[in-house]
């Protein structure tokens, strides 16, 4: 079928460039709009995509569910593990500015570095996260199948 | 204000439509035009979150649950007076409450004055990150952002439970 | 034309405008989810409701002249932050209510045969009555 042709050929010149949108946004989350939630949610369109166009199985072959379902707490654990990052360095749970170590004065902490640092692991851990439970969702529910089907 | 009195006609539409596949579509048509009012009330990062989120995710899902129940609703069983009449006496009260609202656009307000001003000031100072708005959100409110993590965690593995098949399918 | 810009009601219109559609929009989300007996129409009221609050919030943050809150050289003013973060926040625990609802709908719909709350509660009478 034709417009079957169209679909496929369309989809997979979309597929990568959705992917480095969503990258984009998330690593240029500090100088534009942007950050963690909605590179998270772009990437995860973007298999939900592959999945609409070429069918569950083959998206579950890319993307396979112990991937996504590791990446649902893999997230969560980043975010804990900065704020446990920030206590074993002295300070109080997700308090950036000690996370680092500054050059000359020893005992003295970096926080402009610390800052960035922190923000950008944090986003991570948001884009982990979010990618993870929205394929983990979508996987739930088209994979249920109708009891009358 | 053209936008606003779209979304309005939208909201009257998914109310008066049967097809619930229509309402899905009419549904995502209002995440678009309520993310183009949040452009021109200068909220780019909450525009870009609510295009993405609802006229993505939330399309994808509600059409994910449609296809596992039917389509078509029911006419409606009890008269709709009862509920027009709250739902206008609620409207009609909060109105009234507008009235004492301060004027829209003023920087003057007490909601632009007191925390809203320090970040604006403190910000380039204390992080070096342009956009304020990731860096309250990650920094300055970052106790919130790991709530909301561990909520959207939660939601995964509620629908995991609810709806995943052990026995592999 | 007679000028209409001066005129104090179009004044009093026009600045309140957006918080009048606001709150039609946030009636009319509860009417979708008092009156509809459809779960996953009220699910989609439900949304509605949510978003009209995010107005609610957003529209004083604005201050007229001013510009996105993003730091760059050629700006003056900028809109206040705060409440971008907490709608930010609120929509996206919004989508993961949503999708727990709708689970909670494709469950209610094997177990029972409908989706009408209407029908859902004669079943469970008859089934009361029926013990």
């Amino acid at each position: 079928m034709i417009l079957d042709v169209i679909l496929r050929v369309a989809a997979k010149m979309f597929i990568p460039f959705i992917i480095m949108f969503g990258l984009y946004v998330q690593l240029h989350g500090d100088f534009g709009p942007g950050g963690g939630f909605q590179a998270g949610v772009i990437i995860a369109a973007a298999v939900i995509l592959y999945a609409i166009v070429f069918g569950k199985d083959a998206a579950v072959r890319m993307v396979p569910k112990w991937a996504v379902e590791l990446m649902v707490p893999l997230g969560v654990l980043i975010f804990a593990g900065v704020g446990v990052w920030s206590l074993l360095m002295g300070g109080e749970y997700l308090n950036y500015n000690v996370l680092l170590h500054a050059g000359e004065p020893i005992g003295t902490y970096d926080a402009v570095h610390g800052q960035h640092w922190g923000v950008f692991l944090v986003e991570i851990g948001v884009l982990v996260t979010v990618t993870g439970t929205m394929l983990t969702i979508f996987y739930s529910f088209t994979g249920r199948g109708r009891p009358d089907a | 204000m053209v936008l606003l009195t779209l979304l309005a006609a939208i909201t009257v539409g998914i109310i008066r439509t049967r097809n619930l596949f229509a309402v899905v579509v009419l549904s995502g048509a209002y995440s678009f035009l309520m993310a183009s009012v949040m452009i021109v009330l200068d909220g780019v990062d909450v525009a870009m979150t609510e295009a993405s989120v609802g006229a993505g995710i939330s399309t994808v899902l509600v059409l994910g649950a449609l296809y596992l129940t039917k389509i078509q609703e029911d006419p409606p069983r009890y008269s709709a007076f009862i509920p027009l009449a709250v739902c206008a006496a609620a409207g009609a009260m909060l109105i009234y409450g507008t009235w004492d609202l301060p004027p829209f656009g003023t920087a003057a307000q007490p909601v632009n004055t007191h925390v809203g001003a320090y970040y604006i000031a403190e910000n380039a100072r204390e992080t070096d990150i342009p956009n304020i708005v990731t860096a309250v959100l990650a920094s300055y409110r970052g106790f919130d952002t790991l709530g909301e993590v561990t909520v959207i965690f939660t939601a995964g593995i509620g629908v995991m439970l609810l709806l995943k098949r052990w026995r592999d399918v | 034309m007679p000028d209409v810009t001066s005129d104090p009601l179009f004044e009093a219109i026009a600045t309140n405008y957006n918080y009048w559609i606001t709150i039609f929009l946030m009636v009319s989300g509860l009417y979708i989810v008092v009156a509809r007996s459809n779960m996953i129409k009220s699910l989609v009221g439900l949304g509605i409701f949510q978003t009209s609050v995010y107005l609610l919030y957003l529209s004083p943050g604005k201050i007229l002249g001013g510009s996105a809150p993003i730091l760059s050289e050629n700006v003056e003013t900028y809109s206040n932050p705060l409440p971008h973060v907490l709608i930010l926040t609120a929509i996206v625990v919004g989508v993961a209510t949503l999708a727990l609802g709708l689970a909670l709908t494709v469950r209610v719909h094997e177990a029972y045969g409908t989706i009408e709350e209407d029908e859902i509660t004669e079943i469970v009478d008859r089934e009361d009555h029926a013990e």
